[in-house]
């Protein structure tokens, strides 16, 4: 198996995770972070189940914890803001270790932490388990308008053009003595960002040029077979145990 | 004038007709100043001239990607709009720069998504894959991610894209560039084996020579010359004329 585009977020593989169509995942990640969501905060072993369910997937997808734990690190500013709230929310103060902090802060800072890292969690195992390009099938199959899948898919390449556009400019400016390590050598950066962005958008536009001259019309070939019920069975698992996970939390 | 116009039924329109066409860039830069050309079917014609002579630009004319003032015709279907469809089913455009052309995550995925656009599927869709792949020697290569390939692999991998859309005309922008002396020998056996209607844009003159019994030579938006290509690169005063040169030691023989 090739590694493709070497993208950050996705990690090839040939797990039954990986093989299940596009459209089957994204619609269960989506029906897994909205159970996560409606869970009421103060569930707290619902949330532990949660997690496990994520692990079970983990497993089967061979992602190990270490790599989705590097990626999950743009969460970092709600874990900040996590504890934060404690101390800037006002209403009934609890004691944790001798300082008084806001019940109220406390309890929304948790739910934060809490739905945030789920929500992180379920996207990132998602996007390690599905290529770019099958995610952009994915929403075409899922019937999303097709302007919607045009600017999801340029906005993929044009992300990997700015992102090649800018190695190669590195790489012509080291090559010619600039070491950026040096403060005052900053400023060939800064500029150097500025004709990354015209650069990017003139290459940009010649790639949608190439693009369109083989015929593309908007909407990317699509190779995969329908998903059959037993994909979507299988699929849909995940979301499935969640609901019941969130239907015995909302028992009154 | 009833009778002026007497249209013949018996000879085909020619594969490619090009009339007074003309074209400034947004930014004001008018690259083409009123290009004639006509390719017969089955006609290989070099396109020669200098760096900035819009040659690149005269390219993206003949499927659409640019429309200036004028008329382009392929085989007698006008590139407008409406057909633009069929156009591009017809003309296949190997770009300049290869960067430009490539995208998927694999090289298979590269070639297919051409004559998956044009509706071809299936079992149909891997011969062409492999075809393709197979006439430019780059089967072996075809599930790795064409970001990692050398420039010349790159290159060889575009046309690929194109060839596996099948076109009756193929176009190439500096197709020997960046290639080693023998794959840029196998690409024109490649391309003599293909017996297509084929315009190919090179600096490179032998290359030219050995590949096209015609070439047209553009310079400053207009094309200055037109003729058979040893005729032509036999010139010196019209070669010196338009920054031309033959390789040093190379001999017409
Ligand atoms: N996007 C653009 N905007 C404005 N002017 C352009 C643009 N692309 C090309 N030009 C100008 O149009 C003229 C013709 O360019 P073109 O790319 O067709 O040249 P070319 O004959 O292909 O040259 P080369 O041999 O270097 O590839 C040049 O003077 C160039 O500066
Ligand atoms: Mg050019």
């Amino acid at each position: 198996m090739s590694a493709g585009h070497s993208h950050p977020l996705h990690r090839p593989g040939d797990t039954p995770v990986h093989r299940l169509p596009a459209q089957v995942k994204i619609v269960a990640a989506i029906a897994t972070a909205l159970c996560v969501v409606s869970t009421p905060r103060d569930q707290y072993w619902a949330f532990g189940l949660y997690l496990v369910l994520l692990s079970a997937i983990w497993v089967v997808a061979r992602i190990p914890p270490g790599w989705l734990a590097k990626r999950a690190l743009i969460e970092a500013p709600f874990v900040v803001l996590t504890f934060v709230l404690p101390f800037i929310a006002g209403g009934p103060e609890v004691h944790v270790l001798g300082v008084a902090v806001s019940e109220h802060g406390l309890l929304t800072g948790w739910n934060i932490l809490v739905k945030g890292t789920l929500g992180v969690l379920t996207s990132l195992t998602l996007a390690a388990t599905t290529s770019p390009g099958e995610l952009i099938v994915g929403l075409q199959r899922l019937r999303v308008p097709t302007m919607v899948v045009t600017i999801a898919t340029l906005m993929l390449r044009y992300l990997e053009v700015i992102a090649a556009e800018a190695r190669r400019m590195r790489l012509a400016r080291i090559s010619r003595g600039h070491d950026p390590r040096f403060l005052w050598q900053a400023g060939a950066t800064a500029r150097g960002v500025g004709t990354l962005f015209i650069r990017s958008y003139e290459r940009g536009e010649r790639v949608h040029l190439a693009m369109v001259s083989r015929g593309w019309v908007g909407a990317m070939p699509d190779h995969s077979t329908p998903a059959r019920g037993i994909a979507w069975l299988s699929g849909l698992a995940l979301p499935g145990l969640a609901a019941v996970v969130l239907g015995v939390a909302l028992w009154p | 004038m009833p009778h002026a116009v007497e249209i013949d039924t018996a000879t085909p329109p020619p594969a490619l007709k090009v009339e007074r066409l003309a074209f400034a860039y947004p930014d004001g830069h008018q690259a083409l100043y009123g290009v004639d050309l006509q390719v017969a079917a089955g006609e290989r014609v070099a396109v020669l001239g200098p760096n900035g002579a819009g040659k690149t630009t005269l390219v993206l004319h003949l499927n659409g990607v640019l429309s200036g003032q004028g008329v382009v015709e392929v085989a007698g279907l006008p590139v407008v709009k409406p057909n633009l469809r069929e156009i591009r089913r017809r003309v296949g455009i190997v770009f300049q720069d290869p960067d430009d052309q490539l995208f998927m995550p694999t090289v298979r995925e590269d070639v297919a998504f051409g004559p998956a656009n044009f509706g071809v599927r299936g079992s149909d869709l891997d011969a062409r894959v492999a075809r393709a792949l197979a006439d430019v020697g780059m089967a072996e290569h075809a599930d790795r991610s064409p970001m990692h390939l050398s420039g010349g692999q790159r290159r060889r991998i575009a046309l690929a894209t194109v060839l596996a859309c099948d076109p009756e005309i193929l176009v190439l922008d500096e197709p020997s560039a960046n290639l080693e002396p023998r794959a840029r020998r196998e690409l024109a056996e490649v391309l003599l084996t293909l017996g297509r209607t084929m315009l190919m844009v090179t600096h490179d003159l032998p290359y030219a020579l050995q590949l096209c019994p015609r070439s047209v030579l553009i310079d400053d938006g207009v094309i200055v010359a037109d003729g058979p290509t040893r005729e032509l690169l036999a010139d010196e005063e019209l070669l010196a004329a338009h920054r031309l040169e033959l390789p040093f030691g190379f001999r017409l023989g």
